[in-house]
C-alpha cells in the first residue's frame, strides 16, 4: 500500500514526501532495509490513526516524511473543514467565511459612496451543526474602500452558516459591526448623485470599468460601487466553503427607465472565484435610491465560453 | 546633471590621455617599521614622480603607488633590493582609464534611455523586450539569455545579473506565469532596473550579494498569454490566465502553467478539464514554457532560491501547495517570509499574510514552488502582489512603482538571507 510513489520520488529528493491515497492496504514486501522497514511501520501506524479522523467525503492525501523526520504533525484532511474549534485567521477557511459576511454587510450597508473590504480576520472558529451544516464564528475588521487608505477600520463579528444540502443554498449570516451607525453617512453625495441621474433624460451607459489598465473616471466610481454592492447579493447567494468571490470588473452599466423613483441600472459584472480561478459573468437589474438602498430585481448567469453549460455550484 | 559630469570627465580624460600610458599601480605590503620609514622617505621626495594613492602609515595598511612608466624598472628594483614585497594591481593605468570612460558613456546612454522609460505604466511584450535589450546592451552586469521558445514560437528570455564566476549559486525570480496578473510583469521590469541601479551606485546589499551569487530574472514567463491579454479590452482576452496551446477540446485553449510542473502532478489541486482556468495539461511539463524553465534550472544545477510573482491577494507563501503537511523547513521558511513581509510593510504600510500555499489559498498540484522545493531549492517562495480585491487584476498603473518598491524590500531581505545562509 504504502508508498506507491515512494521509489519514484525517492530519486527526486531526500526531502520528498510519500503521498498516497487511502486505497490499497497491500503491504509491499520490496522494502527490506532497516530504515525502510521503520518508515513502513511508521507510515502504517500513521495511516491507521488517520483512518479514524477522516470524513467520508474527502480522499485525504497522506504524507510520510523522509526517514529522518521528527514526530509527525496531525495529518489534515481538506484544511480545517473537518476539524472543529479554532481556525487559523490567515488560512483560507476563515477568510472565505469572512468574505461571505462582508458580502452580507455590503448588501445591507453598501451604497454608491460606500463599499466595504476585508482588512483582516482576528479570530475564527467553526463547528458542525445539526442538519449537516457548518457554522463559523468570526471576529474581523473591515475598511470602507470609498474613503481610500485613510479610512478607519470597523470591527465586526459574525456567525456564518453554510448549509450542507444536496443542492446549493445560500449561506446564512448574522452580523454585528461596532459603530456602524456612527460612520459618516454620505448623505450629501448620495443625494447629489441621485438628483443628477433620476431625471428621465439621464441615460448612463459605459463598458469595462475599470479598463485593462485599471483606469476609472471619477464619474464612474459611484456606478462601479453600486455594481459591487449589487454583485454582493449574487456573491452572497452563490458562496460556499469552496468558493471565494470578488468582483473584478463592471463589464457594463446601462441605465434603464427609472421606476417608482428608483434609479434602475442593468449591470454586467465579472466575478473572480479564487479557488477555481474562474471568471464568472452575471447580468443583473438593480434599483437604488438614498432611501431604499440597493435592491436586486433580476439576475442571470451569462455563459462566457461556448462550451459552458451551467453555472458553478 | 549626471550627463554633464560624464561629458566633463570625458573631456578631462581625453586631455589627460597622454599622461598615463604604461603607468602601473603597485601595492606595497610593508613588513617592518624600517620599511615604512623607507617608503615615507620616498614619498617626501617630490622629484621622484611617484604618485602615492595611499600613504605609508603602518604595516597594517597597504600602500598604493602609481609609478610612471619611465620609472617602473628603477622603482621595482629599489623595492626588491630593500626586500619590500609588492604586487601590481593595475597593469596599465591608461587602459583602465579608457575602459572606465567607455563605461561612463554607456551608463549615461543607458540612464537616459531608462530614465525615459515609464515604469508607472503597463507595457506590451515588444516594449518590455526592448527594455531588456537596453539593460543588457549597456551593462556588463546584465546579459539576456534565451532559454527557448513558446508554443506560438516567441522567444523566452531571462535576464542574468552576474559579476562573473562559473555557475555561481543563483537566485531565480519569475513573473507573468499567469498572463492577466499584469502587476507582476510591471514589478519585474522595475526590479530589473533597480537591481542594476543599486549595483552601479554601490547600494547594499546588492553588490555584496552579486559578489557571491547570480540573479536570474524572468520578466515574462508566459509571453503567449501576455500578448493575448493585450489583444482587446474584451474580458475574454484581458482576463486570460493560461498558456495558448491547443488542447484536446477544440473550443478551449491553454494550460495553467502553474499546475503543469512535475510536483505531485495529477492531484485534486488542479483540473483535468481543458476548459478550466486551472487545467493542468495532459501531463507534467507538457507545456513548452514549463519545460524550458525546468530544463534551464536543472541543467544549471546551482540555484539556491526560487521565487515567483503573481497577483492578487497580498500573500507571501512557501511550500507546500499540494499537501497540508508542514515542509521540513517550515519553521525557517515561515520566519524568513515573516521578516520579509515586515520589510515589505515598512515601505508603504501594505500588509501581507504569510503561510504555506496549501493553507493560505487552496490545494495546488503541479505548482512551480513545490517543484523547486522538491528538487532541493530550499528557499522557494510565491508572492501574490497587490491588492486584496478592490481592483484585483486591474490594478491602477499609479500603484506600480510603490508595489514594485515594497516588493523589492521583501526580495532584498530574502536574497540577503539566502546569501548569508549557503547550503
Amino acid at each position: 500500500m504504502l508508498c506507491a510513489h515512494w521509489s519514484r520520488l525517492r530519486r527526486v529528493s531526500s526531502r520528498s514526501c510519500c503521498a498516497t491515497a487511502l486505497r490499497s492496504t497491500h503491504s509491499s514486501t520490496r522494502l527490506s532495509s532497516s530504515p525502510e522497514r521503520i518508515m513502513k511501520t511508521f507510515c502504517s501506524v500513521w495511516l491507521l490513526l488517520s483512518v479514524v479522523e477522516l470524513s467520508p467525503a474527502q480522499e485525504p492525501p497522506l504524507a510520510c516524511r523522509g526517514a529522518a523526520g521528527p514526530a509527525p504533525p496531525q495529518p489534515e484532511t481538506a484544511e480545517d473543514m473537518a476539524s472543529t474549534g479554532d481556525l487559523e485567521p490567515t488560512h483560507y477557511p476563515a477568510r472565505r467565511a469572512a468574505q461571505v459576511a462582508l458580502h452580507y454587510l455590503n448588501t445591507r450597508h453598501g451604497s454608491p459612496f460606500r463599499v466595504f473590504g476585508l482588512q483582516q480576520v482576528h479570530k475564527a472558529s467553526a463547528e458542525d451543526v445539526e442538519a449537516g451544516g457548518r457554522k463559523y464564528k468570526l471576529d474581523f475588521s473591515v475598511t470602507d474602500w470609498a474613503s481610500g487608505s485613510a479610512g478607519p477600520a470597523l470591527r465586526c463579528s459574525a456567525d456564518v452558516l453554510f448549509p450542507r444540502t444536496e443542492r446549493h443554498s445560500a449561506p446564512d449570516v448574522k452580523l454585528r459591526c461596532e459603530a456602524l451607525q456612527q460612520i459618516n453617512r454620505t448623505v450629501q453625495e448620495e443625494e447629489a448623485f441621485y438628483q443628477k441621474h433620476i431625471p428621465p433624460d439621464s441615460a448612463v451607459s459605459a463598458r469595462d470599468i475599470p479598463d485593462s489598465y485599471g483606469n476609472m473616471s471619477e464619474e464612474m466610481q459611484p456606478f462601479w460601487r453600486l455594481a459591487r454592492v449589487a454583485a454582493s447579493f449574487i456573491m452572497l447567494r452563490e458562496s460556499s466553503e469552496n468558493t471565494e468571490f470578488n468582483m473584478v470588473q463592471m463589464a457594463s452599466v446601462t441605465q434603464q427607465e427609472s421606476s417608482e423613483e428608483q434609479l434602475m441600472l442593468e449591470f454586467v459584472v465579472l466575478l473572480h472565484d479564487l479557488p477555481s480561478q474562474e471568471i464568472v459573468q452575471w447580468k443583473l437589474l438593480a434599483s437604488w435610491s438614498p432611501d431604499r438602498g440597493v435592491r436586486v430585481l433580476q439576475t442571470e448567469w451569462q455563459p462566457r465560453c461556448p462550451h459552458a453549460t451551467k453555472p458553478p455550484n | 546633471m549626471r550627463l554633464y559630469l560624464a561629458v566633463f570627465a570625458l573631456l578631462a580624460a581625453v586631455h589627460c590621455e597622454e599622461l598615463f600610458n604604461g603607468d602601473q599601480v603597485l601595492r606595497i605590503n610593508a613588513e617592518s617599521e624600517d620599511q615604512i620609514q623607507i617608503l615615507k622617505k620616498l614619498e617626501r621626495d617630490v622629484d621622484s614622480g611617484l604618485d602615492f594613492w595611499t600613504h605609508a602609515v603602518s604595516t597594517e595598511q597597504p600602500v598604493d603607488i602609481r609609478v610612471p612608466h619611465s620609472s617602473l624598472y628603477a622603482v621595482k628594483d629599489f623595492l626588491k633590493k630593500n626586500n619590500i614585497p609588492f604586487t601590481v594591481i593595475i597593469n596599465n593605468v591608461q587602459e583602465r582609464l579608457v575602459r572606465e570612460r567607455e563605461e561612463m558613456v554607456r551608463n549615461a546612454e543607458m540612464e537616459s534611455k531608462t530614465k525615459s522609460f515609464n515604469f508607472a505604466a503597463y507595457h506590451d511584450l515588444e516594449t518590455i523586450y526592448n527594455f531588456m535589450d537596453t539593460l543588457a546592451n549597456h551593462s556588463k552586469l546584465i546579459s539576456k539569455v534565451k532559454i527557448g521558445s513558446t508554443y506560438e514560437n516567441r522567444s523566452m528570455y531571462v535576464l542574468k545579473f552576474s559579476t562573473g564566476g562559473e555557475k555561481r549559486p543563483a537566485i531565480w525570480i519569475d513573473a507573468g506565469i499567469h498572463a492577466r496578473e499584469w502587476i507582476s510583469h510591471a514589478t519585474a521590469v522595475w526590479l530589473a532596473d533597480q537591481i542594476a541601479k543599486d549595483f552601479k551606485e554601490n547600494r547594499a546589499p546588492v553588490p555584496s550579494i552579486l559578489s557571491k551569487m547570480d540573479i536570474y530574472l524572468m520578466i515574462v514567463a508566459n509571453p503567449d498569454g501576455y500578448v493575448f491579454t493585450h489583444r482587446s479590452s474584451n474580458p475574454l482576452y484581458r482576463f486570460w490566465r493560461k498558456s495558448r496551446s491547443a488542447t484536446s477540446n477544440p473550443k478551449c485553449h491553454g494550460v495553467d502553467l502553474n499546475r503543469n510542473w512535475d510536483a505531485e502532478f495529477g492531484g485534486p489541486g488542479a483540473s483535468d478539464d481543458p476548459c478550466a482556468e486551472d487545467y493542468r495539461g495532459p501531463s507534467a511539463q507538457s507545456e513548452i514554457e514549463v519545460k524550458n524553465i525546468a530544463k534551464f534550472i536543472m541543467s544549471h544545477g546551482n540555484f539556491k532560491s526560487f521565487m515567483t510573482l503573481h497577483s492578487y491577494m497580498q500573500l507571501l507563501m512557501y511550500p507546500y501547495g499540494y499537501i497540508g503537511i508542514d515542509a521540513p523547513d517550515q519553521t525557517e521558511l515561515h520566519d524568513v517570509a515573516t521578516m520579509s513581509s515586515k520589510a515589505l510593510n515598512s515601505w508603504h504600510g501594505t500588509v501581507y499574510k504569510v503561510g504555506s500555499i496549501f493553507h493560505t489559498i487552496d490545494q495546488a498540484n503541479g505548482a512551480s514552488v513545490d517543484w523547486a522545493y522538491l528538487r532541493g531549492i530550499k528557499y522557494s517562495f510565491a508572492f501574490e502582489l497587490r491588492d486584496t480585491g478592490k481592483y484585483g487584476f486591474l490594478l491602477p498603473a499609479d500603484q506600480i512603482v510603490s508595489t514594485a518598491r515594497e516588493t523589492w524590500f521583501a526580495l532584498r531581505y530574502i536574497m540577503k538571507y539566502v546569501c548569508d545562509h549557503p547550503y
